[in-house]
């Protein structure tokens, strides 16, 4: 599913340099990926997604070597193949719940909005337990909640990839082990590929492989 | 685009005091110079139609701008006052047709014009409802005071006190309303008419009490001689004219020497006008004659004068306005920065994000531009009652 070879990255501002020589996360797989702040996990997942570029080295999920996308075609792929969940929900509280579950496909020509795509809508809410909150504001949920429509927003599309970065960091954890649940349950039930970047240690043994950060680097440098 | 404009609604309509201020402040700086300019072109046209079918005007020497104004829209700044000795000397003149004028009073909040029956066929003023200024003491009331008092023929209407407290000064006099006029769509239609004998009963130069030659109080009889009585200062006097005291109205001295405000001349022609003129040029004249267009012209340039002051003002206003919208917009992407770095995140291209913000400015915009277009739609089916309420009467 994801092929990184070769890559190389710096910020264009900093000292800051991330080299990967190889690394693959195979379709179907649940890693976490963890490591100490500021090691480059959130850049890894922007690398991947094609939000940054490789100074060296190519980075290809499924067939499509996105390094080599130009900048219309990455956005594009990445919104009809990569789903993406934040730690902090990146909620539009402007939009209703099911208006924000919409939302890539209003910002985008690359997916069609049509009839279907709102019945999924619908059974993809209700599924996740707020089926009966989506005229609601997300200012007015409770922060499970929120994520809860932050991967129905990731979901809606159908990716293959789900990128998610620190989703449970800002849960209680009693919401993280059911939040988890869900996007387990969620990226399996899909068919999706999930690569998650996590400080909670005591849910590791959920995923299929974890990836430390530091190790993985020195390991790779060595 | 209409996903965009859908998102823009929504992000407008969630931040209803953000929008509603850049609405409010591009409505009222898009509005204002659209209306003056309107109410500027309807006050040009409503002052000059009148001043122009207003051949001369002769009053006290002064200021010619009261004297125009309160002759031709009852204006409340009363002039300096002339005597009905002008309007004969007009008539004894033989160039012109004089209408006399007394235009101090008023009744409700309404001016009342105290005029000879020759100003409703000058004017073209016809009756509506009821009859024509017959008997002392009758009024004639313009389409819309009638309208806004409720009054009509039959009714009644009290003369207002020109001070409230001077128990010296005019008294109110019970007019009886006589007839109504048809509207005319100018200063006619805010205004009470009266015959000028009724407008100096109302001043209390001519008055009607019970005949004192056969009094018998003696408290009411201050001395009396064979041919003269002198009343004392308890006499009644009528505050109404009726059929049963009308004869008992009686003006002393000389109706010669009783006020006017202004005598409307109408000359025979050209020549006749400009003979008229020159009788008051000397020096010696304690009159002036004056054309009202010529008068309205120099009010008219000076507000046009003025206008383009405001021009300029509204100018630097509107620029203000405008780098106060750019920047309350600057500050909002600021302020966004994190959304829409989440829908770049998500795959948005930074077109469709110049999209989505170019959607808010346009509803913006759109929304400024149908209120503009309300108020001016107003302005403009008001613009005749506003340019009287708010430049001329």
């Amino acid at each position: 599913m994801i092929t990184i070879q070769k890559l190389g990255f710096r910020y264009a501002s900093g000292e800051f340099r991330l080299d990967i020589p190889n690394f693959q996360v195979s379709g179907g797989e649940k890693v976490a990926v963890i490591g100490h702040s500021g090691s480059g996990k959130t850049t890894l997942l922007n690398l991947i997604a094609g939000i940054m570029i490789p100074l060296t080295g190519t980075v290809s999920v499924e067939d499509t070597q996105v390094s080599a996308l130009g900048d219309r075609e990455r956005r594009d792929f990445r919104i009809s193949n990569i789903g993406f969940v934040f730690q902090d929900f990146e909620l539009l509280d402007y939009l209703t719940v099911f208006d924000n579950v919409l939302h890539p496909y209003r910002i985008t020509g690359a997916l069609k909005l049509d009839q279907a795509v709102r019945g999924r809508a619908e059974a993809l809410t209700q599924e996740m337990g707020i089926g009966d909150k989506l005229k609601r504001n997300p200012n007015d949920l409770s922060h499970g909640e929120k994520q809860r429509v932050a991967i129905c927003r990731a979901l809606l599309p159908q990716p293959r990839l789900i990128l998610a970065d620190e989703a449970t960091g800002n849960l209680d954890p009693d919401n993280k082990t059911l939040i988890l649940d869900l996007l387990f349950s969620a990226v399996t039930d899909h068919d999706a590929t999930l690569l998650a970047v996590t400080h909670d240690h005591e849910l590791l043994k959920r995923f299929d492989r974890i990836v430390d950060f530091q190790e993985f680097q020195n390991k790779e440098a060595a | 685009m209409i996903d965009s404009l859908y998102i823009a609604w929504k992000y407008i309509s969630f931040n209803k005091v953000k929008t509603a201020t850049l609405v409010a402040c591009i409505t009222l700086i898009s509005f204002l110079p659209v209306a003056l300019e309107r109410l500027l072109n309807e006050s040009e046209k409503q002052l000059m139609s009148r001043a122009v079918s207003t051949p001369l005007v002769i009053g006290a020497k002064g200021s010619a701008l009261d004297l125009v104004m309160n002759t031709l829209y009852f204006d409340d700044e009363v002039p300096e006052l002339i005597t009905m000795e002008a309007a004969n000397r007009v008539m004894d003149s033989e160039l012109a047709l004089p209408i006399p004028l007394y235009v101090r009073f008023q009744a409700r909040g309404n001016p009342i014009v105290g005029t000879s029956l020759d100003y409703f066929a000058f004017r073209g003023l016809r009756i509506a409802e009821g009859r024509q200024l017959a008997v002392l003491g009758d009024c004639v009331l313009g389409a819309r005071v009638a309208e806004s008092l409720g009054l009509k023929a039959g009714d009644s209407l009290v003369s207002s006190p020109e001070t409230l407290f001077d128990l010296a000064g005019v008294y109110p006099l019970k007019m009886k309303l006589a007839g109504v006029l048809e509207k005319s769509h100018t200063s006619d239609d805010l205004a009470v008419f009266v015959d000028l004998k009724t407008a100096w009963v109302i001043q209390g130069l001519g008055h009607g009490h019970e005949d004192v030659t056969k009094l018998q109080d003696p408290t009411l009889v201050l001395k009396r001689t064979a041919k003269n009585v002198a009343a004392t200062a308890k006499l009644y006097h009528h505050t109404e004219i009726t059929e049963k005291n009308i004869d008992g109205f009686h003006f002393h001295g000389d109706l010669a020497q009783y006020p006017l405000t202004a005598v409307v001349a109408v000359p025979q022609d050209d020549k006749s006008e400009t003979i008229l003129r020159g009788r008051y040029l000397t020096r010696e004249e304690t009159r002036q004659i004056v054309r009202p267009a010529d008068v309205i012209d120099g009010l008219l340039q000076n507000i046009f004068r003025i206008k383009n002051v405001l021009d300029a003002v509204i100018s630097v206003v509107a620029f203000a306005t405008i780098l106060a919208i750019i920047l309350v917009f600057a500050l909002s992407l600021r302020l966004r920065q994190r959304e829409i770095q989440t829908i770049f995140r998500l795959g948005c291209r930074r077109a469709t994000i110049a999209r989505l913000l170019a959607a808010e400015i346009l509803i913006i915009v759109i929304m400024s531009g149908v209120f503009c277009g309300a108020l001016i739609f107003v302005v403009n089916q008001f613009s005749n009652d506003l340019v009287r309420m708010l430049f001329i009467r």
